[in-house]
């Protein structure tokens, strides 16, 4: 009996405001969270929802990746007790770069005051699965527990193994996803200094000005769980986890490979993995950046592995409403897929205006629009590529 | 310069500092004990890393791992400095 993963809960803090509700609603209105090149989750006050000593024990990606959980195990239904044995609960969150801003303190305290000053927190604030450590303890998960880094493919190769624990039998649910704060100094020098970031600061994907992404930060969490499990004890189920796939390009440390033959291999895994074919899929979430090689190689992907049907369905993507959320991107994603389906609307690539030659597929420029197929469950996929040459691909359904 | 090690001036540093780590000011006193105030040890160790900062008297592992009360932890750094 095949054991199959749905979705019970999702819990998003994004530059479009805190919770999954303002993300999906807001993105769907054509509005964008990006702000002075940045985007920032402004509204994400960690002390408006944390204790003073819980929020001081976490490094901001883990503030925002507990909060986002809360909202999610809230939306599932779990009381304070969980509804499954601790041991059968796990907890998976991806990261690009985990505590970045925490080591930067702390490195400033090292030169300029010497190794004393160092805070006895620094590791376990800077360490990458200090979100998943974080949520585990606050709501007493005891299953498969650890953080996932594979930059910009994080948060969907999270929720994947996530999938996998509950289809291998391991777990009969997983708090997912991925987050991420480093809107930092290191950061932003280091993504310039490579000129992946926008000069013009406009996250554009698809568009021929495109120029580079624009670093954002957030979280998106979600409640995963074994689909019997989850309909008897009376659980709402948001969507399904159908399908997953990844593949490594082992091209180039940042570059993605420009005939994206490894990214349309994820894309054609991860629906086989689903047990569809190309004309099941409604909808792409596309990874889609705004740099200039990485939209380009995953437009050529999108059509080699989805074939006729990619030129027939919308292609739209979040980064173009909150910006580039790193490790958090393919876990926020996913939740905008899921509630994007729910509504059987396709939201805008905001701000696109101009074709690029190649570039051809319906972006969904100006506005939202329907997603055509029948009164059934839409299916969508989710990109997610990541510097390294990672590509991860998640298969969604409401 | 580092400060006076006067009890008064510990105790000061010391209700600041917990506050500071995020203990709630009514809850402390001398009496209070580290359990129920959720102080352990990396609160401690940062504690120490405040009283060197202001007193320059140095509290290792072993000088707090026996310390049951915010009074006893103010009567050890007073008597590490004497």
């Amino acid at each position: 009996m095949t054991r199959r993963v749905v979705i019970t809960g999702v819990g998003a803090i994004t530059p479009l405001g805190v919770g999954a509700e303002p993300l999906i609603e807001r993105w769907i209105a054509g509005e964008c969270g990006i702000e002075d090149g940045e985007g920032r989750c402004r509204e994400f006050v960690a002390t408006d929802f944390l204790s003073k000593k819980e929020a001081r024990r976490s490094d901001r990606f883990a503030q925002m990746a507990v909060v986002a959980a809360k909202e999610a195990i809230g939306q599932a239904g779990f009381g304070e007790e969980l509804p499954y044995e601790p041991h059968r609960v796990g907890c998976v969150v991806g990261t690009g770069i985990g505590g970045l801003p925490s080591l930067e303190e702390n490195q400033g305290k090292l030169i300029e005051r010497g190794p004393k000053a160092v805070s006895p927190l620094a590791v376990p604030l800077m360490m990458g699965n200090a979100a998943a450590a974080a949520v585990a303890m606050q709501h007493g998960l005891r299953g498969h527990c650890y953080g996932v880094v594979s930059a910009c493919a994080a948060g969907a190769h999270a929720l994947g193994d996530a999938s996998r624990i509950i289809r291998a039998g391991d777990a009969d649910a997983v708090i997912s996803g991925g987050a991420e704060a480093a809107i930092s100094g290191v950061a932003i020098a280091a993504f310039g200094a490579m000129e992946a970031t926008s000069p013009t600061g406009i996250s554009r994907p698809f568009d021929a000005r495109r120029d580079g992404f624009v670093i954002g930060e957030g979280a998106g969490i979600l409640v995963l769980e074994e689909k019997e499990a989850a309909e008897a004890r009376g659980a709402t189920i948001l969507g399904e986890l159908l399908g997953y796939g990844a593949t490594c390009d082992a091209f180039h440390l940042t570059a993605p490979q420009p005939e994206g033959t490894e990214a349309a291999r994820a894309i054609s895994l991860a629906i086989a993995d689903a047990g569809l074919t190309a004309p099941d899929i409604d909808y792409v979430n596309a990874h889609g950046t705004s740099t200039p090689l990485n939209d380009r190689s995953e437009t050529v992907a999108l059509k080699a592995a989805l074939g006729e049907r990619a030129a027939d369905i919308p292609v739209s993507s979040t980064k173009s409403a909150i910006g580039h959320l790193l490790g958090a991107a393919g876990a926020v994603e996913a939740i905008a897929t899921v509630e994007a389906l729910r509504r059987r609307t396709a939201p805008p690539t905001v701000g696109w205006e101009e074709a690029d030659e190649g570039l051809d597929l319906d972006y969904v420029p100006g506005a939202s629009k329907p997603i055509e197929n029948g009164e059934g469950p839409l299916v969508a996929i989710s990109d997610s590529f990541g510097f390294g040459g990672h590509n991860a691909v998640l298969v969604l359904a409401a | 310069m580092p400060t006076d090690v006067t009890p008064e001036n510990v105790e000061k540093t010391i209700y600041d500092g917990l506050v500071e780590l995020g203990t709630e000011r009514d809850e402390l006193s001398r009496e209070a004990t580290l359990e129920d105030l959720d102080v352990d040890s990396l609160d401690l160790v940062e504690l120490a890393q405040i009283v060197e900062d202001e007193f320059g008297v140095e509290l290792k592992g072993d000088d707090v791992k026996d310390v049951k009360t915010v009074g006893e932890v103010i009567d050890l750094v007073v008597s590490k400095s004497s």
